[in-house]
């Protein structure tokens, strides 16, 4: 599937992205069983959109004679499925050891006041989504938190609501 | 199944018994009652709540009954103290995360976990678990879905997708997170959800309940400016005394009039007086079409859940249903306009009310398309359940109640109008009317065998004047599925289809009682009981045509005209169109 590329080319419009959807639904109907597929074509939608939007879910059940029901059923129950955009942010808590013991669920704690969210939910604005992490692979600076691919460690609940509120700066400038 | 014989031991007897069943089968076979939650026999196996489990020689741990196969030679334990032991854990476990509040739960002394419960001799509780909190949907016209109350038994989404195939519920999210719910927690009023009840059904808790009327009817009740207006179905009458600890398949017609009027009714009548008119209607517009040459085959359109289903799977069918309004929505229609004149009352003073087997009747009532002169015509609709429950809650004596007559000018029925409640009924009714119209002759054999009984898809025909007729019924939105292909694949196949949404038809309406403490919901032997009740009502009766009826014959004398008149144009006949909510999938599903 020619599709690993897309990053270095123009981001795709919905359209072009719906089309391989179907594309790839198209293929895997010609297997045995296609029905055994539905988490893959799952995955392919959540690579090609970040999410699982609703309207895709209807559309995956018209091209594969699934119902939506039952959709909703398997994308809920895996973690890794995202079904409401990412925020422009997405903010990973680690949840490792080293940065447990280190008073990460404090940290967490603040963040989810802070934003008055929920783990795997966005913001109302948008701007932030949050989600668990485990080891980060940086438990000398415990407790850390990465938000998109920047890694803030030795944080405080008072310096993880300061961070917040940088980027929130940032967003209205 | 095989036919094979073989030798197994429950609990050191030995029984013979057939090969390829599952142990909970042989058992039952057996006069054992292997206690059970999900089982459900006409539905697929779950296996999910493991309150089946028995020990079977040989193996570590304990089998789920329903769904472990017998085998020759094969020796099983139910009721050993370890087993017994484990078992209540199970049912604990399950009670532990359950609101404990029964004595103010709709489903007291009716529910399943309930009985479960007792049953495995839990008698206090030494543990709370963690609870869920979820809110109450409340957004359907019908059906109300509370989460909290539910045990995952997953019994409802079988019923949805197997038996009606409408595939509105799913499980969603996981371990104790696990809520069934429709696609993507839509509200339910906006999901492909036909209000058919039967969730409400085989739900063993009161997780699924019909939106309740009763306190709004009490209410209005007391209201002296009102005129009150009662209506009865068919099958609320063969199902009731169910409520009252009587066995299945009693008419109790004369108690629900007796009861209405001490209820504070000033008029009962009867639907069955206005599924006489329906079949004036539908039976005229059948041979108007078969004279034109179409649209063939004509669908009847009388069950609400039905209609709904329709309109959202098959919309390419619409000018083949037909237009004439349910005997609920008929006869509504008649007392807001001939009776309020009648009796010379403002029909916005009138309060009109039906009780119906079904909860899909709710849904129906408020669809504006059946609104009569911008009144709604059907005020409040209340279910066989509740009308046993505020039978009770007003301090009516219903078992030993005199029983007395429905009132004029819409209480005269023929038996025709009585096997309306009965899968094959509406179309046997049809045809009694239809043939004596076509030919001019007199139908001598009107009880239509090949109509009856509970098989899925019934076809039949009948020769009307040297023309054959091809019938078909089907009962259950499943069943109705099948059919519907047959249609699509070949208009010509059939000249008449009866639809009825519930299995067995309106008898096993979505708002029936619940199945009592010997019995389960959906038990086909209390239908045939159910349905037995209406036969005998249509025997018993000298005017077994619809069109004989009398006081039918004066409303068209008096009102309407003749059929499909302008004026029955207007107030007895109605239009659908395409509803297309999220979650309609080709109705060619694949059940998960
Ligand atoms: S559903 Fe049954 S067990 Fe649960 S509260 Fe209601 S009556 Fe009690
Ligand atoms: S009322 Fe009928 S259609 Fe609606 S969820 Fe329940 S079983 Fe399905
Ligand atoms: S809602 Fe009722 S039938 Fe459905 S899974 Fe829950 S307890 Fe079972
Ligand atoms: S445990 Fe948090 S970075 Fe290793
Ligand atoms: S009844 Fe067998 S597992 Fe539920």
């Amino acid at each position: 599937m020619a599709t690993q590329t897309q990053e270095l080319t123009a981001p795709l419009t919905d359209e072009q992205k719906l089309a391989q959807v179907r594309e790839f639904i198209a293929e895997v109907m010609t297997h045995e069983h296609p029905d055994s597929y539905l988490i893959a074509v799952l995955h392919r939608t959540q690579e090609l959109y970040g999410y699982l939007p609703t309207e895709v879910m209807d559309e995956i059940a018209q091209e594969m004679g699934i119902p939506t029901a039952h959709i909703w059923g398997v994308a809920t129950f895996y973690h890794y499925f995202n079904l409401a955009p990412p925020g422009k942010h997405v903010i990973s808590v680690c949840l490792g050891t080293a940065c447990y013991v280190r008073g990460a669920a404090q940290i967490l704690q603040t963040i989810k006041d802070e934003l008055k969210i929920d783990v795997g939910d966005v913001t109302e604005d948008g701007l932030f989504s949050l989600q668990p992490a485990r080891c980060l692979g940086a438990c000398g600076l415990a407790p850390v938190v990465m938000i998109d691919d920047k890694i803030h460690g030795e944080l405080t609940p008072k310096k993880v609501t300061q961070l917040i509120n940088q980027y929130r700066k940032q967003a209205n400038k | 199944m095989d036919n094979k014989k073989i030798t197994i031991t429950i609990n050191d007897q030995q029984y013979k018994v057939d090969a390829g069943q599952t142990i909970m089968q042989a058992a039952d076979q057996c006069g054992y009652r292997i206690p059970r939650l999900c089982y459900h026999p006409k539905l697929s196996i779950e296996g999910a709540c493991r309150v089946c489990i028995v020990q079977v020689a040989g193996m570590k741990n304990y089998v789920a009954s329903c769904a472990y196969p017998v085998a020759d030679g094969m020796k099983i334990d139910t009721n050993s103290r370890e087993l017994r032991q484990a078992r209540r854990d199970i049912v604990e476990l399950l009670l532990d995360n359950h609101p404990q509040d029964c004595h103010t739960c709709e489903r007291d002394g009716n529910c399943e976990l309930q009985r479960l419960a007792y049953s495995m001799g839990i008698r206090h509780r030494h543990f709370e678990g963690e609870r869920k909190h979820y809110d109450k949907d409340l957004s359907s016209a019908s059906v109300i879905r509370d989460p909290d109350k539910c045990i995952l038994c997953g019994r409802c989404v079988r019923m949805c997708s197997e038996i009606q195939g409408v595939h509105c519920l799913g499980q969603a999210h996981r371990g104790f997170n696990t809520v069934v719910m429709p696609a993507y927690n839509m509200p339910f009023a906006e999901t492909v959800c036909t209000t058919c009840g039967q969730c409400i059904n085989v739900c063993p808790t009161a997780s699924f309940v019909e939106k309740n009327h009763t306190q709004e009817l009490f209410e209005k009740l007391n209201d002296p400016d009102l005129i009150k207006v009662a209506q009865v179905a068919p099958s609320v009458r063969a199902a009731i005394g169910e409520s009252f600890g009587l066995p299945p398949g009693r008419n109790m017609e004369g108690q629900i009039a007796a009861t209405l009027r001490r209820m504070g009714f000033d008029y009962v009548f009867d639907t069955q007086f206005s599924a006489d008119l329906t079949i004036m209607e539908e039976g005229s517009e059948f041979l108007e079409r078969l004279q034109a040459k179409g649209p063939l085959p004509l669908i009847t359109s009388c069950s609400s859940a039905w209609m709904k289903y329709m309109e959202q799977f098959y919309p390419d069918l619409i000018e083949n249903i037909s237009t004439a309004k349910s005997p609920m929505s008929m006869a509504s229609a008649m007392i807001k306009t001939y009776f309020a004149h009648k009796i010379k009352a403002d029909p916005k003073k009138i309060l009109s009310v039906a009780f119906m087997c079904c909860t899909a009747k709710k849904y129906e009532a408020s669809r504006p398309e059946l609104d009569v002169n911008g009144m709604r015509a059907t005020d409040i609709v209340i279910t066989t359940r509740e009308l046993g429950w505020m039978t009770k809650s007003a301090g009516i004596d219903f078992i030993s109640i005199k029983p007395e007559k429905f009132d004029e000018p819409l209480g005269l029925s023929s038996g025709a109008g009585a096997i309306f409640g009965v899968t094959g009924g509406v179309m046997e009714a049809a045809i009694r009317t239809a043939y004596e119209l076509y030919t001019g002759e007199t139908l001598i054999d009107i009880e239509v065998n090949d109509l009856r009984g509970f098989k899925g898809v019934k076809e039949a025909k009948v020769v009307m004047d040297g023309q054959e007729l091809r019938l078909a019924v089907a009962h259950g939105l499943g069943n109705a599925h099948q059919v519907l292909e047959m249609v699509r694949e070949d208009r010509d196949r059939f000249h008449f289809v009866e639809v009825m949404g519930c299995p067995g038809g309106c008898i096993g309406g979505g708002g029936q009682p619940y199945a009592t403490a010997n019995s389960i919901p959906l038990d086909e032997e209390c239908l045939k009981a159910r349905a037995s009740a209406l036969y005998g009502l249509d025997r018993e009766k000298t005017i077994r045509r619809s069109h004989e009826n009398p006081d039918v014959q004066r409303l068209y004398r008096e009102f309407l005209g003749r059929p499909l008149s302008e004026k029955s144009h207007e107030l007895l006949h109605t239009h659908y169109k395409a509803k297309l909510p999220r979650g309609i999938v080709s109705p060619n599903l694949k059940v998960v």
